[in-house]
């Protein structure tokens, strides 16, 4: 019997619960005088919550220590002069019995020691798969009959059973909270065990990035210099926000301003499209249409353009932020009072000088804010670089050249084989707390300064 | 005195009428630097639709020989497939069976393929190393499972459509330059040549494309890899993602907006839910490779990782878009289902949420059209493996479509696979497309002004 049948044996049991609780609840209904303080469902919720969520806390913590405290066991029986293995032998002789144990067989002659630590390894697994089935069972069976016990109009049932509802709803809206703390836990763990190969001065300020790979072992640990990687990203995401900006904002002041309401109609959701298609269609496109245009063009001109270059990369994801910068700037723009453009107007200023002379400077914070956003957007993308900036992670200043991200090294140095404890595999957990560190800190700027500026005109 | 005053006035008045000529002269060049802007975003969604469909559109079709395939019995050489006999433990029988199953492998498949084209030109027999490259490698298991699934078949004539070989399609298509010298030609002269002949007379035609959609990816094969495993693989953790994200997603939105009360705790969590939005998708690909594969030891390359990982990038957007449809629902709507003696619970579950759905459905849609196209952080969870077979379950090894996109983009074949990965895209997008229309659809059908 398995996990899944017994989680599916307890809903079953469960069920019959509620029509126990259900069944009784009219049958006191019809026998005392007294009014019963909540309809009928909830004694029979009651009733099956009694029943269920005993029995699965201890499921839950059962599966949770079983493991460990039959490992210890195993390991305390083990003859003595095995008593002071180190740490990792260990969990690989465990592996190793555990498949003795499910009869799947493994390399090698099996020891008798090691056949007699197998069958301990099988007998206890019954046995607790027993003892776990037993307790359940019969906590459940508990739960059940003193729940019904206790169905009397007095009871109040519906409070109960909301209040387990109420903390059931909290537990799902801390899921999102404890996604975060999962972020920064492992992201921070991992990199202060990549802190342990590599100096953070040396990563932080190294100017080389040259990792080598983890299985040559030989000729030192390769260099791991962050400044080409966050160099890379930087001139990406200027190049990105150079496209995106200019087109985004002037979009944004045009429907905002002058375009008449059917081309507002049809060309905003056209362009909005652009931020719903996946990234990897854009890094796709980059490596197909605009690297060869880039180098085409730049064979005209008799400059060298290479296909795969900052430019290519950064281009297009400045096509990809455009309808963020745009709907932002847009909302933005709407939001400033008409009585501040009319006051314009009606001391003989053009529209377009109302709107670089009263319009944008009143909404410049929130038009910064939403450029900060852009900007925490460009540096975080990763399948476009990966496809279009050419990996090449050296330090130089010539956009028409390649060059590699810090979202590109990740990727590069955690697909594979994934080791967990070579540096050319945590450096990308460092590299991933960097760049956490980073977007979080663009977004809280900016959201502090869209914010602000709602409230000096709300 | 007064002509000097007229003269001063004509002097100001033609220079505020040069002034105002230049103003609205950058009043015009404002407007149309907008326009141009304007028309630069929609150039670009027109150049990106355009220009994927150009290329991806003609690979929904592809070089494909029609041909009469004789089931010749003096090549299959085959015992009827076994039953299991009365008293048969099933070991025995399975081991039966696959001894029935590897002669039927054993059997020369090529030579049967090869016959069909010989039949109709008999100069060939002597050069069926020509004849076999038309053919992509994987057709000789088609004809074998034919066989196997129909044994009544053997001896019989039927006309089939077989798939031809990549470069067989790149030549017949002209996508390789063909006066390059023979040495850059991927095809030997005479293969070439017979594809035309083949061509000119009707047996080798481009026609739609079922491998797209029935097969899973090949390597040995190019020409018959397709989507269906990639797609299960995605189709899995859409479940996953609407299992999960969705019902926790809604449920934590509830929580904050109707139940929580407000302090300093619940505000940090809506502060963390923004930010957690704005979190690069990457990063949740190394959370899912730390905990999810590291630390729970659970299976690389499984949709069940990228469904969990995806369902947690997905979350925050179900959480916003269900609280703003939460908050438009007024609250004389609590007020009368409270004065009537419902508790909040019931107030909220029985009256508040129904009214709520169709936004609450409309942005659960929009989150999961936006895991569907993700691909970063299945990189890191070891997605991008090479996976021969269609998934059946969530723990097998599997793909997803924009994975499948970025292992094909890659492939060496460049002259064949750019179309194909085009098409991919072409999928891809038009299941986003559809989900995006249904969300809509769905607002504007539903859609409630208070």
């Amino acid at each position: 019997m398995n996990n899944l049948t017994l989680i599916a044996g307890l809903l079953m049991l469960m069920a019959v619960a509620y029509q126990i609780g259900l069944m009784r609840s009219r049958a006191v209904a019809r026998t005392d005088s007294e009014r019963m303080h909540s309809r009928p469902v909830y004694y029979g919720w009651l009733v099956a919550l009694w029943c269920g969520v005993p029995a699965l806390f201890v499921f839950g913590l059962w599966s949770l220590l079983e493991p460990a405290v039959i490992r210890s066991i195993v390991i305390g029986a083990l003859p003595a002069e095995l008593a002071d293995m180190p740490a990792q032998q260990v969990s690989v002789l465990m592996n190793r019995l555990g498949h003795i144990a499910s009869g799947f067989g493994v390399a090698g002659e099996v020891a008798p020691w090691e056949a007699a630590a197998a069958e301990q390894l099988t007998r206890l697994q019954a046995i607790s798969q027993l003892a776990k089935i037993a307790l359940m069972a019969s906590l459940a069976m508990a739960g059940v009959l003193m729940a019904r016990r206790h169905i009397r109009p007095s009871l109040r049932a519906r409070n109960h059973v909301e209040k387990v509802i109420a903390a059931l709803l909290a537990i799902c809206a801390g899921v999102a909270v404890l996604t975060t703390v999962g972020i920064v836990f492992s992201m921070f763990g991992e990199a202060m065990h990549f802190f342990s190969f590599v100096s953070p001065m040396e990563f932080f300020f190294g100017t080389t990035w040259n990792p080598r790979f983890s299985t040559t072992g030989a000729g030192g640990q390769g260099e791991f210099g962050l400044l080409p990687l966050l160099w890379g990203t930087l001139m990406v995401s200027i190049i990105a926000l150079l496209v995106a900006v200019p087109i985004g904002l002037m979009t944004a002041i045009y429907m905002a301003e002058y375009a008449p309401s059917w081309l507002r109609s049809v060309a905003k959701p056209v362009i909005e499209v652009l931020a719903g298609i996946p990234t990897i269609v854009y890094g796709v496109f980059a490596l197909m249409v605009v690297g060869p245009f880039f180098a085409s063009v730049g064979d005209m001109l008799g400059i060298q353009i290479r296909a795969t270059s900052a430019l290519t990369a950064g281009f297009v994801m400045g096509v990809m932020i455009i309808p963020f910068v745009s709907s932002l700037s847009d909302d933005i723009i709407t939001q400033v009072p008409q009585s501040l453009r009319d006051g314009s107007l009606g001391l003989g200023a053009t529209r377009s000088e109302t709107i670089r002379q009263v319009v944008l400077p009143a909404a410049l914070p929130g038009i910064v804010g939403a450029f900060l956003l852009a900007a925490s957007r460009a540096i975080g993308e990763t399948m476009i670089v990966v496809l279009a900036a050419g990996n090449s992670p050296v330090l130089h200043a010539n956009p028409l050249e390649a060059v590699s991200t810090v979202t590109v090294t990740i990727v590069n140095q955690l697909t594979g084989d994934t080791d967990f404890a070579s540096p050319q595999s945590l450096v990308a957990f460092a590299l991933g707390l960097t760049l956490f560190v980073i977007t979080l800190a663009l977004n809280v700027v900016a959201l502090y300064i869209v914010r602000k500026y709602r409230e000096q005109y709300d | 005195m007064s002509n000097e005053t007229l003269s001063h006035r004509s002097i100001i008045q033609a220079r505020v009428a040069k002034s105002l000529r230049k103003r609205h002269a950058r009043e015009r060049r404002f407007r149309v630097f907008g326009l141009a802007a304007v028309l630069a975003g929609l150039a670009f969604v027109a150049l990106l639709f355009i220009s994927i469909l150009v290329r991806g559109l003609p690979a929904f079709w592809q070089a494909t020989i029609t041909a009469e395939v004789y089931f010749d019995p003096t090549l299959i050489q085959l015992e009827p497939r076994p039953v299991p006999r009365e008293g048969e433990t099933p070991q025995a029988f399975s081991e039966r069976e696959i001894a029935w199953q590897s002669q039927l492998t054993m059997v020369n498949w090529n030579r049967i393929l090869e016959n069909s084209i010989i039949a109709l030109k008999p100069e060939l027999a002597n050069s069926r190393r020509d004849v076999r490259a038309l053919f992509t490698s994987s057709e000789r298991f088609h004809l074998r499972d034919l066989v196997g699934n129909d044994p009544s078949l053997i001896g019989q004539r039927v006309t089939l459509d077989l798939v031809a070989d990549a470069n067989v399609d790149v030549w017949v298509r002209g996508n390789i330059d063909r006066s390059l010298p023979d040495s850059q030609q991927q095809l030997r002269p005479a293969v070439r040549a017979l594809a035309d002949e083949l061509r000119a007379e009707g047996v080798l035609n481009i026609k739609f494309s079922k491998a797209l959609f029935t097969n899973p990816d090949s390597r040995s094969s190019p020409a018959s890899a397709g989507l269906a495993g990639a797609f299960m693989g995605s189709l899995f953790m859409m479940l996953i993602v609407i299992f999960l994200a969705v019902p926790v997603g809604v449920a934590s939105a509830i929580y904050l907006e109707e139940f929580a009360p407000r302090n300093k705790i619940t505000d940090l969590v809506e502060v963390n839910i923004n930010n957690l939005a704005a979190v690069p998708s990457i990063v949740f690909g190394l959370l899912g490779a730390a905990i999810f594969i590291n630390w729970f030891r659970l299976p690389l390359s499984a949709p069940l990782v990228g469904g969990l990982v995806l369902s947690l990038m997905t979350l925050p957007t179900v959480i916003i878009a269900t609280r703003a449809s939460l908050k438009a629902v007024p609250p004389s709507i609590r007020h009368a289902a409270l004065a009537l003696g419902a508790s909040r619970v019931q107030a909220v579950f029985h009256h508040v949420l129904p009214l709520a759905i169709p936004g609450v459905l409309t942005g659960a849609i929009i989150g999961v059209a936006q895991a569907l196209g993700e691909t970063a952080p299945l990189l890191l969870i070891g997605m991008n493996a090479f996976v021969a077979n269609i998934p059946t379950t969530p723990f097998d090894q599997s793909t997803a479509l924009p994975v499948q996109i970025f292992l094909w983009q890659g492939n060496e074949l460049r002259n064949f696979f750019e179309a194909r990965t085009s098409a991919a895209i072409i999928v891809l997008l038009t299941m986003m497309i559809s989900l995006n229309a249904l969300a809509i659809w769905l607002r504007k059908k539903f859609e409630r002004r208070w």
